[in-house]
């Protein structure tokens, strides 16, 4: 039985007097993709949010490696381990793209030097424009980006809203290839997309939410091959 | 000659102004509200010194530079006092706030030193310059010489450091810079404290330059210092830098030229006119609001 990186129990949370997310439980074990698929509002981004403390729970706890951080300040738990990759990618646009980077060692301690090699390696388009400014890289450049910045904080726990959201198919798999491989070298993922196929066939589970609630949760193959979830999410 | 002599003591005045408006951009990047306190900052600044220099007699650069320490720390307690429970309002009660803070500051030091304008020591004392038959006041150089290197320091700072990044990545996305696990409100301290030890500088250089300050010192420059960082594009380094300059050139333009009454109206005139066709600024960017 591996361990419990994330552990979120019956979380409620609130805009004003919307009640966004409704007795919201799941948990991320340790070395496992776990992916929250639903519908545009369901709650998928708010969920995120509360656990990277943007926004707060009234009710129930959140744990991530076994410590309570439902009261913990959003910036502390990057050197906990955790990196959120919000939706919309969220870059510096006004910063060049190593500074980008160097935004996502902001706690580490480590070789950032050697960390922005691999960072380079791995991503040749963005160390051929690491002195251009965010802005002007292409949509696919900047979700590049926007996961290579996270990634400079070594996280145990990667938490990536909508990566696909905006791509080209074919940057689509490039990112999904991606978190694959960030998957093989050891990093936990959660994941949240629209984009349930594609969700579903790299996760090791998955909860569907639906207008705040979790109704489904599975492995990722009994969901895609599940009736319910082909007629809502997968178009057939 | 004439016109020499009266564009470098503008670009003196500007100067000073550059220094103040540099805070007010900070602070409106950065914590997003205008900081309508700030000018009052200049003016504790220069009590601070008065107090140093003349009541306890210490040297007078010493109590020039003790300043420095009395506004930032001023300056942060402001911050953490009166704006920091007020991060989520709407930015109306910010601004009110700003306001009465500002006459809490004047009316605190009427309390203390009174009414009465009172002399700034003389902390610098350099000759003339006589290049031919330019003559060019020592402490216009002076002025000038310091603030263009506390100007070339915070560009460096901003452009080149791990905290003058993060400054920048705050000001652009908030919430972003808090998943980078940059402490925001860490942040939004240090953008006081240094844009209050900013206003003590030009503080301590416009005690020099106008020799008497008052309770009120603080309140015509902070708003030509306010004008002078709109009119550069507020939100930008370098646009508070060229908007002061511009600015004290303009007005001691003005005065020579024009009529030393009517200087302020064409200052403020001038501001109406670029925001007419540059609503943003000279260097302004234009503001994309975010859901």
């Amino acid at each position: 039985m591996r361990n419990n990186m994330l552990k979120v129990d019956n979380i409620n949370v609130y805009y004003g007097k919307i009640h966004a997310i409704k007795d919201v439980s799941f948990e991320v074990k340790e070395g496992e993709i776990v992916s929250l698929i639903g519908a545009n509002g369901a709650g998928k981004s708010t969920t995120l949010k509360t656990i990277s403390g943007l926004l707060r729970s009234k009710t129930g706890s959140i744990e991530f490696c076994g410590e309570d951080i439902g009261k913990t300040e959003s910036y502390k738990l990057v050197s906990k381990g955790m990196a959120h990759v919000p939706e919309g990618r969220r870059i510096f646009l006004q910063m060049t793209v190593q500074e980008n980077l160097e935004m996502g060692a902001y706690t580490s301690d480590g070789d950032i030097q050697k960390d922005l090699e691999d960072i380079y390696a791995r991503f040749p388009r963005l160390a051929e424009r690491k002195n251009q400014i965010a802005g002007t890289l292409s949509g696919g450049e900047q979700q590049m980006l926007a996961m290579g910045r996270a990634m400079m904080s070594h996280p145990k726990l990667l938490i990536l809203d909508e990566p696909s959201m905006g791509l080209a198919p074919i940057l689509v798999q490039r990112i999904f290839d991606l978190i694959k491989e960030l998957h093989k070298s050891g990093t936990t993922i959660l994941l949240v997309e629209q984009n349930a196929e594609m969700a579903l066939s790299i996760a090791d589970r998955a909860y569907v939410l639906e207008s705040g609630r979790v109704v489904l949760t599975g492995t990722g193959k009994e969901l895609a091959a599940s009736d319910e979830i082909k007629k809502a999410y997968l178009g057939g | 000659m004439n016109f020499l002599s009266n564009l470098i003591s503008g670009l003196s005045l500007g100067s000073i102004y550059a220094l103040i408006a540099l805070g007010y951009t900070m602070v409106y990047g950065i914590a997003k509200m205008l900081n309508f306190a700030h000018g009052d900052i200049i003016m504790v600044g220069a009590f601070a010194s008065i107090v140093f220099i003349n009541n306890l007699g210490l040297p007078m650069i010493l109590g020039v530079l003790l300043s420095i320490v009395v506004c930032v720390a001023v300056g942060v307690l402001v911050e953490k006092i009166a704006y920091k429970p007020l991060r989520s309002a709407p930015p109306l009660s910010v601004l009110i706030t700003a306001i009465g803070v500002s006459y809490f500051l004047q009316s605190l030091a009427q309390l203390i030193f009174g009414t009465n304008q009172k002399a700034f020591p003389k902390f610098i004392q350099v000759a003339p310059v006589q290049i031919g038959e330019l003559t060019i006041k020592g402490e216009s150089i002076v002025t000038l010489a310091v603030t263009v290197a506390i100007m070339i320091a915070l560009t460096l700072f901003i452009n080149k450091t791990r905290m003058g990044k993060a400054m920048r990545a705050v000001s652009e996305d908030r919430q972003a810079a808090e998943l980078m696990g940059i402490s925001v409100n860490r942040t939004i301290t240090i953008t006081f404290a240094i844009g209050s030890a900013l206003a003590s500088v030009a503080g301590s250089f416009y005690g020099l330059t106008y020799s008497f300050i008052g309770p009120y010192t603080g309140s015509m420059p902070g708003i030509k210092a306010f004008v002078a960082a709109v009119f550069g594009g507020i939100g930008s380094i370098p646009g508070a830098m060229i908007g002061g300059i511009l600015l004290g050139i303009i007005e001691n333009m003005a005065k020579a030229y024009i009529s030393t009454e009517l200087s302020d109206a064409i200052v403020f005139g001038v501001l109406i006119i670029v925001l007419l066709f540059k609503p943003t600024g000279l260097l302004g960017k234009k503001i994309n609001e975010k859901v």
